[in-house]
């Protein structure tokens, strides 16, 4: 009879059920989304720190009126007041700051001041020098008599955004974004990295668990060894999928309730609406739509990123990222099954940990160089090496990857971790078994040798 | 009949040999005393028979066929290093280990039941194992052993962390198990307890069997016609050329002797003369004990 499923049933409940395995679980996507939230709700404070600044020019009125008031922000205007009277008590008058503009600033760029008791912020530098540079601008094109000068500025006013397309194989041109194949490239990697490494040493402990409470030699009296670590092995990795699960759907809730409560904003759905209706019709004539209704160039970018977003090989991705977490996984969390049935506690793991760490570590470091440079031989290679290519190719994937390169990587991923779980297998069967012996590489190597 | 056999098994570790062609034969219903040293092979010849680590030759037999892995479900295994996960509970984890030997769920629990209401530890079931005593512990952990009902068990020194009343409890349980037609193989260093309970042994020593057979006739064999003998009042024997006195003590108007006959005397024939001398008060073969048999056979041999 086959005992494996009443190892897992027992792995996976054990796990589940613990307080720290919950309190996780919840945490985990509130951290998350606390991430995005704080900064969120931070960059809606500093807006609605509302500032009121005085304008005063050296006895001219070239620039009344000139800058914007904005949602937070209030220029007044002052006449026939000097900066030195002001100066002294502007606080008192309700003013952030006074905005001194001496007539040479259409020759002198810096002939223009802020004066406040603090600091003022980037954005509200941006929003003066915006305005001041237009408007010097119109006023020396004005020099030159232009007619309807005001429509023809207004018709030149451009936004420049480089839309990236890829050209597949049947000739196919697809929108893509290099900002959201690094996103991609990124998420993936680092998720991999994650799970594997995280999953992966919890099989580590809990073989030194067994170990160490010795409840192992009555279970390999009932069952064979390979069986309590395949059984172990895969009890966890589907705990790793039931936590991950949990995350993505939690996550997902969290986000939808923000983005419904905090973010209420008309603008927004205006946005969603659109992207609907981007995605539904189809695109080439969207364009031209946008073009002539006059459509808020900001509004055809987001709609851009978005369908570029969906032009991602998302089906080739998700596969990929399953197939490479479980081998990846499996490959990972037979080595640190070894290396648990090796030593006599936790702290003895260290000498062992470190030319695991390396390779993996050495993965992610790739990942994150191949976001800057998919092409690089480094990536190639290491997207091929099954100690690395579960972290690499997740990172390559998104900026397209030739089949017979990503075949390949599979194909030593599969030779390789079940030549790694057929060895790891021989060292835990002697392993467990073992006390008192000073671990080694060396001693490993003479139990792989061991007969049945 | 024999219900376990090993034959001519050898293991090597590397290039430590841990048993060298041992051969032990365990007939049915018998409890059966593996003894030794540390370190002599006993716990690689253990899980050798529970099919843990495999023998590099020789073979094993079980109930008259080569042991197989169906066996396990036949055999019931305590080891010495008694385990069980910490932070599960009892009934939780007794259940896991009887399904791990192949009972369905509802027939671990019909047995579990029995086995905890015979054993008085019912209200443990729902209770973390590092909330109990080792005592507690131990119990929980014999009843693992036993629940699957196997032919073959296996006790690796069963006693340790008992107080003497579960230590009874225990002993009069295994018993008990023999009883219902289980056979027992009893590992321990406490020969009091293997003059006490085995019918059979084998010693161990250095990966070779070097003694082996029933108790009695084992003690007999080593018995080198030794008699304890006590007189009223002042009494002694003459060392002739036909007694050899080894020790005399008296106390209470009695003496007591301890004395070597030569070989071909019979006992009959030894009463004869020692009532010619005094007042016998008793009169007992004197058979050395397992213990002094363990440490003569094991230093002879070092």
């Amino acid at each position: 009879m086959n005992k494996i499923p009443v190892i897992i049933k027992r792995e996976y409940l054990t796990r589940v059920r613990k307080k720290s395995f919950i309190i996780m679980t919840i945490l985990a996507p509130v951290l998350m989304a606390a991430l995005i939230i704080i900064p969120t709700l931070v960059m809606m404070n500093q807006q609605q720190d509302f500032k009121k600044i005085a304008v005063i020019e050296d006895n001219s009125d070239l620039f009344k009126g000139v800058i914007k008031n904005t949602e937070n922000l209030e220029f007044v205007y002052l006449d026939n007041v000097k900066v030195d009277d002001l100066k002294s008590n502007f606080d008192q008058a309700g003013y952030y700051g006074i905005l001194y503009i001496s007539p040479e600033i259409v020759n002198t760029p810096n002939a223009v001041q802020l004066i406040s008791k603090k600091q003022p912020p980037i954005g509200l530098l941006q929003h003066i020098e915006n305005s001041l540079e237009k408007e010097i601008e119109r006023q020396k094109l004005m020099t030159y008599n232009i007619e309807n000068l005001d429509q023809i500025i207004k018709n030149v006013d451009t936004k420049v955004s480089v839309q990236t397309k890829k050209i597949g194989d049947s000739g196919v041109i697809k929108d893509t974004s290099t900002g959201i194949s690094m996103a991609l490239a990124y998420i993936g990697g680092l998720l991999m990295y994650m799970l594997v490494f995280i999953f992966g040493s919890q099989v580590m402990r809990g073989v030194i668990e067994e170990k160490t409470s010795r409840v192992v030699e009555v279970i390999v009296s009932s069952v064979k060894p390979v069986q309590l670590m395949m059984g172990k092995i895969v009890g966890i990795a589907l705990v790793g999928l039931t936590q991950f699960l949990i995350w993505v759907f939690l996550t997902m809730g969290i986000l939808t309730v923000i983005k419904s409560t905090i973010l209420k904003t008309e603008n927004l759905t205006e946005v969603s609406q659109n992207m609907t209706k981007s995605i539904l019709s189809d695109e080439q004539p969207q364009m031209a739509q946008d073009q002539a209704a006059g459509v808020n160039p900001d509004m055809a970018e987001i709609r851009q990123l978005f369908s570029s977003a969906l032009n991602q090989p998302w089906g080739l991705i998700i596969l990929s990222f399953i197939f490479y977490f479980v081998t990846g996984y499996l490959l990972y969390a037979s080595i640190f099954a070894a290396i648990g049935s090796a030593v006599d506690n936790e702290t003895e793991t260290q000498q062992f940990m470190l030319p695991v760490t390396i390779p993996i570590i050495l993965g992610l470091m790739v990942a994150m160089g191949t976001m800057q440079n998919p092409e690089s031989s480094l990536s190639f290679w290491c997207s091929l090496i099954p100690l690395t290519s579960p972290v690499v190719m997740m990172a390559r994937i998104p900026f397209g990857v030739p089949y017979w390169q990503l075949l390949l990587s599979m194909a030593l991923m599969i030779v390789t971790f079940v030549a790694f779980v057929w060895m790891a297998a021989k060292i835990y069967r002697t392993g467990i078994l073992m006390y008192g012996k000073k671990s080694s590489w060396h001693e490993m190597w003479k139990w792989l040798r061991y007969s049945g | 009949m024999a219900l376990f056999e090993a034959k001519n098994v050898t293991k090597k570790y590397g290039t430590q040999l841990a048993l060298d062609n041992v051969s032990i034969s365990v007939p049915e219903r018998c409890i059966f005393g593996l003894l030794g040293p540390n370190g002599a092979g006993k716990t690689t010849l253990i899980r050798i028979i529970n099919q843990i680590t495999g023998p590099d030759s020789g073979e094993l037999f079980l109930n008259g066929h080569k042991l197989n892995a169906e066996d396990v479900m036949s055999i019931g295994y305590l080891p010495e290093e008694r385990g069980l996960y910490k932070k599960m509970k009892v009934g939780e984890q007794a259940l896991y280990f009887a399904q791990l030997k192949g009972l369905s769920k509802a027939e671990a629990m019909r047995r579990l039941k029995y086995w905890f209401k015979k054993l008085e530890i019912v209200d443990w079931w729902g209770k973390k194992v590092e909330e109990l005593s080792k005592g507690m512990q131990q119990k929980v952990q014999f009843v693992t052993t036993v629940v699957h009902e196997p032919k073959l068990l296996i006790f690796d020194e069963p006693f340790t962390g008992f107080d003497p009343v579960n230590a009874n409890i225990i002993k009069n349980e295994i018993l008990f198990l023999r009883e219902r037609g289980a056979t027992i193989i009893f590992s321990t260093h406490n020969m009091e307890s293997v003059e006490e309970l085995c019918d059979n042994i084998t010693l161990i020593n250095k990966a070779k069997a070097i003694l082996e057979g029933n108790v009695y006739d084992i003690r007999k064999q080593w018995a080198a016609n030794e008699y304890d003998i006590v007189f009223e009042g002042d009494v002694n024997i003459p060392e002739n050329g036909r007694f050899k006195i080894i020790s005399r003590q008296q106390d209470n108007g009695k003496s007591a002797i301890r004395f070597k006959a030569k070989g071909d005397d019979d006992t009959n024939e030894i009463l004869q003369m020692a009532v010619g001398l005094g007042k016998v008060i008793s009169f007992n073969p004197s058979l050395p004990s397992m213990n002094e048999i363990f440490i003569r056979v094991v230093e002879s041999r070092n």
